[in-house]
């Protein structure tokens, strides 16, 4: 036997481990056993894509959560956040534009239509203040008054204040990313520290909503550290994990930075999955970049259970309707409002 | 810019970036003269990524436009030209 094909140096003794520790007793694989995971070759990457699939079914079900994004206040951020076009440190094209109410009640209801349960309004601030907290309070209002939704937000650090203020309005989640490992953060953001969005993080859990923390990977960083940020990820036990991949843009530090290899995406989707057996895994930015449709087909089977349909924030996405005829042809049902609250 | 997808404009010469050969890249907002050259065109690139971008320069006068991408759409603002939706 050569070493190619001996199990334990392709990888599945690791895919073994897996099954007996996270498919059958529920516990995700430790920052090491995720290295091995990120490390197995490709040979073995459809084993591993199957087993975090079955994870997903046995763990969370077969239903998968549709969300809609919309910018309420685009660009102009003060953050220096390496990857993003909206900051207004940096020669971006994108300039900033607020979005009025009734364009978002439109997008809440364009949302809902396509079956999504989660409608989730974004800002490209440091935080809140109190004008966007008050166009927060009356967009709530307007959208519960006319569309059958959950609605999240994600407005950048808060204050305990400002935590209690959205669990009191409505707010079902709060999106605020980790984004990369602890140790390459100031690599990507020198404006505000990891422990800052930790901060948030903490408060909106204790506050009782659902946190939606996730990652941006392709960013330059190790292969231990995207372990290491799914760990990290994994601690912070959040309802939702939006898995993003880097979109390169236009004036950005990292605008020159290539487009993560599809593989290699797929086996961080599996790692994800079998670190976090019961988080709600979702497709967010870059897959259509970085996976295409096969790629797209392969992460869903393979430990994906959400995605966002139709556009991000400033990019596009595939349309709605070839997300959702995928699913219908892959026998998986959209998961409906009554069981999201 | 990508004109074939544009649905719908509005302004006083809106019509200058949608019946007319772009002056500008939607992209990077340089001078362009919409493809007419295939084999030496260097905005092939910038059109393939408006595939899955809205355009964020002016075709006709190259301005960074306000751009307001919702869920199934997006609409693009020339403070000269007028509004481009799809």
């Amino acid at each position: 036997m050569t070493m190619q094909e001996d199990p334990a140096t392709t990888g599945y003794e690791i895919l073994e481990t897996a099954r007996r520790q996270v498919l059958e007793e529920g516990r995700g694989l430790t920052q090491e056993q995720l290295v091995e995971v990120l490390r197995l070759p490709d040979v073995a990457l459809p084993a591993a894509l199957q087993l975090a699939h079955e994870v997903r079914l046995r763990h969370c079900g077969e239903d998968v959560e549709v969300e809609g994004i919309v910018s309420i206040k685009t660009g102009g951020c003060p953050e220096d956040c390496h990857f993003c076009s909206q900051s207004g440190l940096f020669d971006s094209p994108v300039r900033g534009v607020w979005l009025d109410i009734p364009e978002l009640v439109k997008a809440a209801k364009e949302t809902a239509a396509t079956g999504a349960t989660e409608f989730c309004i974004v800002a490209a601030v440091r935080g809140p203040d109190i004008k966007l907290m008050n166009q927060i309070k009356f967009a709530i209002d307007r959208i519960n008054e006319e569309v059958e939704i959950n609605i999240a937000c994600s407005l950048g650090m808060l204050t305990q204040r400002q935590v209690d203020q959205l669990k009191e309005w409505g707010v079902h989640r709060y999106n605020h990313n980790l984004e990369t490992a602890r140790s390459y953060f100031p690599e990507v953001v020198t404006t505000h520290s990891y422990e800052e969005r930790l901060e948030t993080c903490n408060m909106v859990k204790a506050a009782g909503m659902e946190l939606c923390c996730g990652a941006l990977i392709g960013m330059g960083e190790s292969i231990e550290q995207r372990a290491e940020l799914a760990a990290q990820l994994a601690a912070l036990e959040p309802h939702e994990v939006p898995l993003n991949f880097l979109n390169p843009r236009p004036g950005t530090p990292l605008e020159n930075q290539g487009i993560m290899d599809g593989k290699d995406a797929l086996r961080a989707i599996a790692a994800f999955r079998l670190a976090m057996p019961r988080t709600v895994l979702r497709y967010a930015g870059g897959r259509e970049l970085t996976l295409g449709d096969l790629g797209t087909r392969e992460g869903l089977m393979g430990g994906i259970n959400a995605v966002i349909v139709g556009n991000y924030l400033t990019t596009l996405g595939r349309p709605a309707d070839a997300d959702l005829n995928l699913l219908v042809e892959l026998n998986m049902p959209i998961k409906e409002l009554q069981k999201t609250l | 810019m990508n004109r074939a997808s544009t649905s719908s404009t509005t302004g006083d010469a809106a019509s200058s970036t949608t019946d007319s050969t772009p002056n500008f890249c939607g992209h990077c907002g340089e001078p362009d003269d919409g493809g007419s050259r295939p084999p030496s065109d260097p905005h092939l690139p910038c059109r393939e990524l408006l595939v899955l971008e809205p355009p964020r320069y002016c075709a006709a006068c190259g301005r960074r436009m306000k751009v307001q991408v919702t869920p199934t759409g997006w609409s693009a603002e020339c403070s000269r030209h007028g509004v481009l939706v799809r």
